[in-house]
């Protein structure tokens, strides 16, 4: 690699850069935009659950679950009746999202024996809305068999057996905001990163200028150097603002080295800006190049974990996810911020992304050819 | 005599079935300006490309500036200049930061920059302006002088004058002929049989074969025609 070369290339690499005034604004700010945006309306959290009631059992302890339910503000009795059969209906119907089954001798079952049954129904058309809206009731329940278990200690000697526990930890609340914020931060800035370094180089082939630069002695692997360092260091700005934003707009905790999460952001990067310049130089037009970055980018980010849990996939998936860069920057990022993670934890991840961009770089610069066959 | 600048041996290109170049077979002597001419189509720019190592020769040989093209590509971007018929600097740069680039990648130092840049816009009566802001006559010349801001051995100028005003081709021809007097051996296309007969020796190439080859003067006695412009229209389009 050629230093001086690759120094006289990145002044006129930054030079254009920074003469597209409208470009460097769209880069810096869109994102910012987009992460309030989507931070903001991209959550998990389910406001209120419409609940159909089947209480067959009319005991102050099928009441007292009922009025938990309703004042944790989660949950709304749109409905009550004692036939199963038109909760059904109403499920059906959508006038209900769950519905909650107390069977007749709930209180004397739990008094007796400890142990006492109790059915919860959804609507999993909408599996996530389903899976959020369970553990809420889940925890409810739980909480509610505990405070049984002290509220009737003279008469049982032990807590009643309808608990079931769910902690989040690390998250205790569920703040969403927490665990998307960060998520949605590495998909914007490998949205960025990749699609401008996917349009560069090809941009050059359309203008000519390309060819031109491809008469002269300058090395292959300081030409993709120089392409890769100006976005990437724009993309590292853009990924400092975007913590700003999370941390005092969001107030996502940062437990974790920030040291940490910028050399981790440096590696990922060089991946992310990586697949974009091979891209680059392997398509002739700018719209193939943005054709085949979305194609790619759509994989990578609905695999990254960041939607719907890896661990939920097929095994076929959970390996392609192993190669999805994306995936163990979200992982990193999470783990640092919301966990501390420190560096050991996060080693496996960062080795998997600092060898992704070696076999990234060197695809690059071999796919960029000077002499065409 | 001293080895030719350039040294074509039989030199081929096909695409699939489509023969662009056919066995083709030239010298061309150091300081020489040599016209290239053909049809469009007829295989020029598919020759300059396979010369300059933008493109692989199927067969045959090529030597440019002592070096070989397949060989040893790299040596040879260091000893040639290039003007591609396509306005391939910067518009985004001004000129200054145009030759400054060019200047560094082929190595010469800053003060070597400083010199040749204020020479350059001197001589070509440039402001240092954005080059997108150019007429195309300045941004022709200009791209010719960046092109010889390394002083190549050989200079490829690929229809260097398509689209100027023919005071400004005259303008340019006069910087061609600058350019061979310093040494540089200059292989020039084009389209105008005018600018045919400034050049030493000239080619024409008809399907991808060179039909005729010589002084502008050895040609035209010859084939019996007044003018290179009669020439080309009997050789380029026979009846």
């Amino acid at each position: 690699m050629n230093l001086r070369i690759v120094r006289v290339l990145l002044r006129k690499e930054y030079l254009q850069l920074f003469r597209d005034k409208m470009m460097l604004r769209q880069m810096l700010m869109l994102p910012f935009i987009q992460l309030l945006l989507l931070s903001t309306a991209a959550t998990f959290e389910v406001k209120t659950a419409n609940l159909y009631l089947v209480d067959r059992d009319h005991s102050v302890a099928s009441r007292g679950l009922v009025d938990r339910l309703r004042a944790s503000g989660r949950f709304r009795v749109a409905d009550a009746s004692p036939s199963m059969k038109l909760a059904d209906d109403a499920l059906l119907r959508r006038s209900a999202g769950m519905i909650l089954g107390i069977p007749a001798g709930f209180e004397r079952d739990a008094v007796r024996t400890r142990s006492a049954s109790l059915q919860l129904v959804f609507n999993a058309e909408d599996g996530a809305l389903a899976g959020v809206t369970n553990s809420y009731a889940q925890q409810i329940i739980a909480a509610y068999a505990r405070e049984l278990g002290v509220t009737f200690k003279p008469m049982v000697m032990e807590t009643p057996h309808i608990e079931i526990r769910t902690r989040g930890w690390y998250n205790q609340e569920l703040d969403y905001k927490d665990y998307m914020v960060p998520g949605i931060l590495v998909q914007l800035l490998t949205l960025v990163g990749t699609l401008l370094t996917a349009m560069n180089i090809v941009r050059e082939k359309e203008l000519g200028t390309l060819e031109q630069l491809n008469v002269t002695p300058i090395p292959r692997s300081a030409f993709i150097a120089a392409k890769l360092i100006p976005l990437w260091t724009i993309a590292l700005a853009e990924l400092s603002l975007g913590l700003m934003v999370a941390r005092w707009v969001f107030g996502v905790p940062m437990r974790g080295s920030l040291v940490l999460v910028f050399f981790a952001a440096c590696i990922y990067l060089v991946v992310a800006l990586g697949i974009g310049l091979w891209i680059s130089t392997t398509v002739d037009t700018q719209q193939q190049a943005m054709f085949i970055s979305f194609f790619l980018i759509l994989i990578y980010l609905l695999m990254s974990g960041l939607f719907t849990p890896t661990r939920s996939m097929p095994e076929w998936a959970q390996w392609m996810a192993e190669l999805n860069p994306v995936k163990h920057f979200i992982w990193i990022m999470r783990a640092v911020l919301l966990k501390g993670a420190g560096l050991a934890d996060v080693a496996r991840p960062l080795a998997i992304l600092a060898a992704s961009g070696a076999v990234v770089l060197t695809l690059a610069v071999r796919q960029y050819v000077k002499t065409s066959a | 005599m001293t080895e030719p600048a350039i040294a074509v041996r039989d030199l081929t290109r096909r695409f699939g079935g489509f023969t662009a170049v056919d066995s083709i077979s030239f010298d061309v002597a150091p300081g020489e300006v040599f016209g290239f001419l053909g049809a469009n189509g007829a295989g020029k720019t598919t020759a300059i490309r396979m010369l300059i190592g933008l493109l692989a020769p199927t067969s045959g040989e090529a030597r440019v500036a002592g070096f070989d093209v397949v060989k040893q590509t790299e040596q040879i971007r260091h000893q040639i200049g290039y003007m591609s018929q396509r306005f391939s600097l910067y518009e985004d740069l001004t000129v200054l930061e145009n030759i400054a680039l060019y200047g560094g990648i082929y190595g010469l130092g800053a003060e070597q920059i400083a010199e040749r840049s204020s020479a350059m816009l001197q001589s070509l009566g440039l402001a240092d302006d954005l080059v997108g802001r150019l007429p195309l006559g300045r941004k022709q010349k200009l791209a010719f002088s960046v092109a010889l801001l390394h002083e190549p051995a050989v200079v490829f100028l690929d229809e260097p004058t398509g689209g100027v005003d023919p005071i400004t081709r005259r303008q340019f021809w006069e910087l061609i002929y600058a350019a061979a007097e310093g040494g540089t051996t200059v292989f020039v296309t084009t389209h105008y049989m005018d600018e045919a007969e400034y050049c030493d020796r000239i080619s024409i190439m008809v399907d991808g074969r060179i039909v005729t080859l010589g002084t502008p003067q050895e040609l035209k006695s010859k084939w019996d025609v007044p003018t290179i412009d009669a020439l080309f229209v009997k050789l380029a389009r026979p009846a």
